[in-house]
């Protein structure tokens, strides 16, 4: 008997049979072509027992990683920093991170007796509950989505909540986000990390009681109530990382840019609290490259393209730090499909101007929201209507650069979620 | 010649989606005409200048809007400026407050600015969408587009008339939707309201600065087709 089958085993009758049911659903969702299928499967098996998420997870150590910006890259980082563990380990890599997506990931990994979680912000109290977690992080929270998403303060008291009910779990937690800082000192355990904060747009006030916090470098503090950052274990600062024995070391990720080196001191804390070695973790992070897609380069008609993604103001602002300099183009695109958020006005959030004197182009669905936008950001650009107008365009910029033999063409593409994807399928579902 | 002062108050507690839109579309239009525009962005530790010509307030959660309230109200500042007849433009929460009273967190009543004679309260559903609307003719504005985002429903007294009667979504919850009074001036349409709704930038630019030059069409181009885009995908002709 392998250890899947002894697993299955364990569970009881009516959630053995939701199992195999919802197997059977993702599967033919898959031949579908209907995504991944880890959605509909997760649902099936719910209905036919409510309680198989709590029953998949006994007995395993679960890692929920939530935050506005950067939970699927996280995820990926964590299984990786985990990876010297030696055991097999559930994770949702596709990014379905509701109650449906959890059940799914542990469903079609019975045997890992370890589960890396990506979670929604608004299902973190009912899955702190289900899962009984050994560790939750929370990376960030700003403004998202806000149509259909819950007001963030509001989203931080529930988070405060769940966790001072859940005594046995460990909080890692960016203690440089003040939001997030209220909400996780609410638990019995944190590890606190220095992990940044570059958007504070929605932490100018103190969460605890609204007064104006006073804020110096990444350092922050509360005249009034007297609630200020909490005292660090982990850091990052610069391109090196902090251990809480204060030894620094150079990260060196594959992955670009200030953001992505944030999550991975997230994800070297959380490989400490299971006892994995630093430097075996730090060697796994350094061979991520690309997740789901994003930070993926591929060629196009002999034209470098890079794909990024990002959902909000926040993740913007930090894509925008890692393009490469001019006069590499940019194509920009912006959809609002149910996914995206219906609403475009947190583009006016985005501060734009930093693109002046570049070739940008602009596409998408609602690339008219976004050209009003830059229009008002004085920024130059061209509404293209397609992946293939950007890359002429892209040519055409390489084709006139001055460089002796010529420089290879190439183009930096940043899109919300839907608008992403499409670019993503349009270049052949680029892994 | 004098500038245009916008006063932008506290976006540090009244800022959650977009809402620099407005303080950047106001800018624009003024500049188009030769207008110098100076921006004063005023947090909620520091004291509102009392001699702008437009007060632009934004959106925001429950705890925010019930602690702008108190420090506008005990700062004076914007009732002073209101009060010699400067202009005050709010959108969402920021609307609300004008009012009498309003709904905070878990909806106990709270007293508001007294700007406009209108009291908020929570309704039973949120309403999210966009919104569609017809202007009070009076003021010579093309029908309102953009999206609106909140629980609350609104009763205006004899004192303020309505903006506009809604054609789509929810606006105050009977109907209308926003409210005006002199150069006092609320709608529901949150965030960046102005971006789509260019002719209603030009009125308050108009209250604040008198006639008004024209600029040439083609800086309208974008902002009337996305208008124009907005309109058609919810009223599909």
């Amino acid at each position: 008997m392998d250890d899947n089958t002894q697993h299955r085993t364990r569970l009881p009758m009516r959630a053995r049979l939701a199992t195999t049911v919802g197997g059977a659903a993702a599967t033919v969702s898959r031949l579908a072509g209907k995504g991944d299928g880890s959605v509909i499967g997760g649902r099936i098996s719910l209905r036919l027992a409510p309680d198989l998420l709590a029953q998949l997870a006994t007995g395993r150590q679960v890692v929920l990683v939530t935050g506005t910006n950067g939970k699927t890259t996280t995820t990926k980082l964590i299984t990786a920093a985990l990876a010297p563990l030696g055991s097999k380990i559930a994770s949702n890599i596709y990014g379905a991170n509701m109650e449906a997506g959890l059940t799914s990931a542990l469903t079609h990994t019975p045997d890992a007796p370890v589960a890396v979680l990506e979670t929604d912000e608004k299902y973190i109290p009912a899955m702190v509950k289900e899962t009984r977690p050994k560790v939750v992080v929370l990376l960030n929270l700003s403004r998202d989505q806000m149509d259909r998403a819950a007001e963030i303060w509001l989203l931080a008291r529930r988070w405060r909540d769940a966790l001072a009910a859940a005594p046995g779990c460990r909080v890692v937690a960016n203690a440089d986000d003040p939001l997030v800082a209220w909400a996780a000192s609410s638990a019995q355990q944190v590890t606190w990390v220095a992990a940044g904060q570059r958007w504070r747009e929605d932490s100018w006030c103190c969460p605890n009681c609204g007064a104006h916090l006073l804020r110096d470098g990444d350092d922050w503090s509360c005249k009034e109530c007297g609630g200020r950052r909490p005292p660090v274990s982990w850091m990052l600062y610069g391109d090196d990382v902090i251990e809480p024995s204060g030894r620094a070391t150079k990260l060196d990720l594959a992955l670009p840019g200030r953001a992505n080196r944030s999550n991975a001191v997230i994800a070297l804390a959380v490989a400490e609290a299971f006892g994995v070695h630093f430097s075996q973790s730090l060697r796994e992070l350094r061979k991520v490259t690309s997740v789901a897609g994003r930070y993926t380069q591929v060629n196009r008609r002999g034209c470098d393209i890079r794909l990024l993604l990002a959902k909000n103001p926040a993740g913007w602002l930090e894509a925008l730090d890692v393009m490469v300099p001019p006069p590499v183009p940019v194509l920009l695109a912006v959809n609002a499909q149910g996914p995206d958020g219906k609403d475009t006005s947190w583009l006016w959030d985005v501060d734009f101007r930093r693109l002046r004197g570049r070739p940008i182009l602009v596409g998408g669905e609602r690339r008219l929201d976004l050209a009003v936008r830059l229009e008002a950001d004085e920024v130059a650009f061209r509404l293209v209507n397609d992946i293939d107008e950007a890359v002429d365009a892209a040519l055409a910029v390489a084709a006139a650069g001055s460089a002796p033999g010529g420089t290879t063409p190439s183009l930096e593409v940043l899109a919300n979620y839907t608008a992403f994807q499409q670019y993503r399928v349009a270049l052949g579902r680029v892994q | 010649m004098k500038s245009v002062r916008l006063v932008w108050v506290y976006p540090d507690l009244l800022s959650t989606y977009g809402d620099r839109g407005n303080v950047l579309v106001l800018e624009r239009r003024a500049r188009l005409r030769g207008l110098p525009v100076e921006i004063v962005e005023v947090n909620s530790d520091q004291r509102v200048p009392r001699d702008g010509d437009i007060y632009l307030m934004g959106g925001g959660e429950d705890l925010p809007q019930t602690l702008a309230t108190r420090r506008l109200l005990a700062d004076g500042g914007l009732h002073e400026a209101a009060g010699r007849g400067a202009v005050v433009f709010a959108v969402c929460a920021g609307y609300q407050m004008l009012g009498t009273e309003f709904g905070g967190v878990d909806d106990a009543p709270v007293r508001g600015l007294g700007l406009l004679d209108m009291r908020s309260g929570r309704g039973e559903r949120r309403a999210v969408g966009e919104i569609v609307a017809d202007v009070d003719p009076g003021l010579n504005v093309g029908r309102l587009t953009g999206f609106e985002n909140h629980q609350g429903v609104t009763r205006l007294g004899p004192g303020v008339r309505p903006l506009a009667r809604t054609e789509l979504g929810t606006g105050n919850g009977d109907g209308t939707e926003g409210a005006y009074h002199g150069r006092v001036l609320g709608t529901y349409l949150h965030g960046p309201a102005l971006v789509r709704n260019p002719g209603l930038a030009d009125l308050l630019l108009y209250w604040a600065a008198g006639p008004l030059p024209q600029f040439p069409p083609q800086a309208d181009e974008l902002a009337s087709a996305l208008r124009a885009e907005r309109l058609g995908a919810v009223f599909p002709s």
